[in-house]
């Protein structure tokens, strides 16, 4: 039976998405659950999982489109359809059949299954009469051949070698194994991922090479593995980034400035918690919680920096919510989700929030609501070991901080004497058409004398 | 065999030993050796020969053939400043002590809320194949392992056994550290000169290879790098990590070198069943499953007391470079 998919909805408040890259062809199968399409919006890349196990029968929307939610894009054949159109070669039952007939084959219960509505999806309800049918021949038992050979070819398939198929979008089942009976290895995958650079399934390969092919000129490569002397093919959320970051820089005029921070006590303070509220909470407690709380307890008094320039008017928007936006930097592209109301959150409510965004974002599974609203932006570059930096602000917003590396250096004290302290600088480009220097600086200030007085016998 | 340097010499493992404890005792008024036989004997293996002349008998302290009582008197000395140094003679006659190493030692920090620490080191020779037969061959890491507040060193090379027991001396809480007594003349290697420390609970690679992790201690990482190299000549590439400490582990490093060859086997000579090799497996599948190519293997004792005297008894419950190559190939292979 046919099954059309349609567009899915990528968020709560999203209409279109764009085919991205199909990860299948025409004519290929494709396994419940398996990913088989990439689908972007203008934030987040999210792939699709098949809904059934079947045959891609046809691809209705070309890569790079961008369709509304609903559209139907392509059309599934599921792996009884086959058997069913089938003429009836066999025949009548005997009761000999039945006493030594396999038990019902997982195609068979995955057909059954597969008349289940699934969320998400669109499942017409027209029932394709098969020749075997109409002919009131009996049905076919399932034929042996298709799925119990790719069941075989399945069985052994290691974690790592899942992962790693998952990954490179390789089917196993068209991977030579060099493994014990053939069985097919973490190598083998990586090796037909080689053969295979922009991820869509081919067909078999006649033996899988140890050493992968050297890619040819002109031959494309993937962000997430760059080749020298390929061509990156821009997913369309590289190229909003572009073109974001380039408006972004056309539009505000930026200002930058930097202030030096003590964040001894800030960083005595985690250290004293961290363990603790691991264990309490399974999520890592970084420094970040602890800048972001201090960012907007210095928003709340310098709202101007958490405000957006207007160009009707023009005039200047002062924003009601404090949303935080963090940039997560990813292989392949950054994203910035937002800490929603996070002026209404404690130290610890801010660090599961981040906690769960950064994980969330590691998986690809942000949407894009996640990624909206935000009022005003904090980097944590110094995560990568950066000690100054002048990011780009987010369009819309009126600055971006950095909190960079956390070092210990020699401080001359207030009494003259000379004490090892944890020094960090924190930078601040702003749009200079809604601040100047005096309220930047003031921000900077405030933000500065904050965390300075931070903990450590503070409460998260 | 290892060249010494200048600043080094060639040293086997039980002289390693000797030197180390020397320049403890030479070095530190605090530290104290007790144990059977260690004073006008100088220890079963001559590690203390002559200690006593130099140290006198307040330092280098034979006592009765009561290991209780030797534990315990430097569970006692250990809490009143001074860094006593215990020794069970054989490792197979360490259980009339358990109580105090696991019921006092290990807990003192504890039960005292940080206030009393207990540094202290138990040293005992342990392992077989040295046809010790019955009482003189076994291993008791897992019976002690799973003692929180007990820490477990068991070195394989003279440079190891050097840095971590200087840093099983310094170390403020109790440290059983476990010397394999055939790697004592057997095993050979350079040894820097001068005091230096092996951070306890650092693992580490001896060889590199990108196929398979093995991970081992004691006597067996030298025969499972003897695999490992049979293996290479192969075009195989094995990597071979020794654990040098059982607890605190390495996770990190077995972990990182798990998710670089992707299958892992694990040696040891102890029993199978709830070794340590139980440990580090469940340790992996927990936290590297989609990063497996193979099942995780053990190769280790059978489930059987004891190591018979008999030699082909003896080589059936022992491992050898030959069954490592074999479990190495096939995992390889797999």
């Amino acid at each position: 039976m046919p099954t059309t998919i349609t567009m899915p909805q990528l968020g709560e408040t999203v209409t279109e998405g764009t085919v991205e890259r199909w990860l299948k062809k025409a004519g290929e199968p494709v396994e419940k659950y398996e990913a088989f399409l990439e689908v972007s919006t203008d934030k987040v890349n999210s792939e699709v999982p098949s809904p059934i196990t079947g045959t891609i029968r046809e691809l209705l929307v070309q890569e790079g489109t961008t369709v509304a939610v609903g559209t139907p894009i392509a059309v599934i054949d599921d792996v009884g359809a086959a058997s069913k159109a089938a003429p009836a070669t066999k025949p009548p039952e005997t009761k000999e059949d039945r006493d030594t007939a396999p038990p019902k084959s997982r195609d068979a219960m995955a057909e059954s299954a597969n008349q289940e509505p699934v969320p998400g999806f669109n499942i017409p309800q027209l029932e394709v009469k098969s020749a075997a049918a109409s002919s009131g021949a009996p049905a076919m038992v399932p034929p042996r051949s298709n799925g119990q050979r790719e069941e075989a070819a399945l069985r052994g398939v290691s974690p790592a070698v899942r992962r790693l198929a998952r990954e490179h979008h390789i089917d196993v089942r068209n991977v030579r194994g060099s493994g014990a009976n053939g069985r097919v290895t973490a190598d083998d995958v990586l090796a037909a991922a080689k053969l295979v650079p922009s991820g869509a399934v081919s067909a078999p390969p006649a033996e899988t090479p140890r050493t992968p092919a050297k890619p040819g000129p002109g031959n494309t490569s993937t962000y997430a593995d760059p080749i020298p002397g390929t061509t990156i093919h821009l997913s369309s959320m590289r190229r909003i980034i572009a073109e974001r970051m380039v408006e972004s820089r056309r539009t505000a005029p930026h200002a930058w400035s930097m202030v030096e921070v003590d964040v001894t006590n800030v960083w005595e303070w985690r250290k004293r918690e961290k363990d603790r509220f691991e264990r309490d909470t399974g999520v890592k407690l970084t420094l970040l919680p602890f800048f972001i709380r201090a960012v907007v307890e210095s928003l709340a008094v310098f709202p101007l920096m958490n405000a957006k320039f207007v160009s009707e008017g023009p005039s200047i928007y002062v924003e009601k919510d404090v949303n935080i936006g963090i940039a997560i930097g990813l292989p392949a592209n950054l994203v910035v989700p937002v800490i929603k109301h996070a002026d209404k959150l404690s130290i610890k409510g801010i660090a599961l929030a981040a906690g769960d965004l950064i994980e969330r974002a590691r998986k690809n599974k942000l949407s894009t609501d996640d990624l909206k609203e935000g009022t005003f932006t904090v980097n944590n570059t110094g995560a990568n070991g950066s000690v100054a930096s002048a990011p780009i602000i987010n369009a819309g917003q009126a600055g971006i901080v950095t909190m960079e590396t956390v070092v210990k250096r020699p401080m001359v004290q207030d009494d003259d004497s000379i004490a090892i302290r944890y020094m960090m600088n924190s930078c601040l480009s702003l749009d200079h058409r809604v601040v100047d220097g005096y309220v930047a600086s003031g921000f900077l200030a405030d933000l500065k004398k904050r965390l300075e007085s931070m903990g450590p016998r503070g409460a998260l | 065999m290892a060249v010494a340097t200048s600043s080094s010499k060639v040293l086997n493992n039980v002289e390693a030993v000797r030197d180390t404890l020397y320049e403890a005792l030479k070095n530190d008024d605090r530290v104290v050796i007790l144990g059977e036989d260690v004073g006008a004997r100088g220890n079963v293996f001559l590690i203390t020969k002559d200690f006593a002349k130099e140290f006198g008998t307040e330092r280098i302290i034979d006592t009765p053939i009561a290991e209780a009582s030797i534990v315990g008197i430097a569970v006692g000395m250990a809490m009143e400043g001074l860094r006593p140094i215990a020794e069970i003679q054989f490792a197979d006659f360490i259980y009339p002590s358990f109580n105090q190493i696991v019921g006092e030692a290990a807990k003192t920090r504890y039960r005292s809320n940080g206030e009393y620490t207990c540094p202290m080191v138990i040293r005992t020779p342990y392992g077989g194949g040295v046809r010790g037969a019955l009482s003189h061959s076994v291993s008791v890491e897992a019976l002690f392992y799973h003692v929180p507040g007990l820490k477990i060193v068991v070195p394989s090379f003279p440079a190891d056994v050097k840095g971590l027991l200087n840093a099983a001396i310094d170390d403020p809480d109790p440290v059983l550290f476990l010397e394999h007594k055939k790697t004592y003349r057997l095993i050979k290697g350079e040894v820097p000169d001068g005091h230096y420390v092996i951070p306890i609970g650092k693992a580490d690679v001896k060889k590199e290879g990108s196929q398979l992790t093995v991970v081992s201690y004691g006597l067996y990482v030298h025969w499972a790098l003897e695999a490992a190299n049979q293996l290479e000549s192969e075009g195989m590439s094995v990597e071979v990590i020794d654990l040098r400490s059982v607890r605190p582990m390495d996770r990190t490093l077995i972990l990182q070198s798990v998710r670089k060859t992707r299958k892992l086997l694990v040696i040891h000579e102890d029993n199978k069943f709830g070794g340590i090799g139980a440990e580090i497996s469940a340790m992996v599948a927990e936290e590297a499953l989609f990063d497996l190519d193979a099942p995780i293997r053990r190769l280790a004792a059978p489930d059987v007391p004891a190591m018979g005297y008999a030699m082909p008894l003896e080589e059936a419950y022992m491992s050898s470079p030959a069954k490592m190559a074999d479990a190495m190939r096939d995992m390889v292979k797999f």
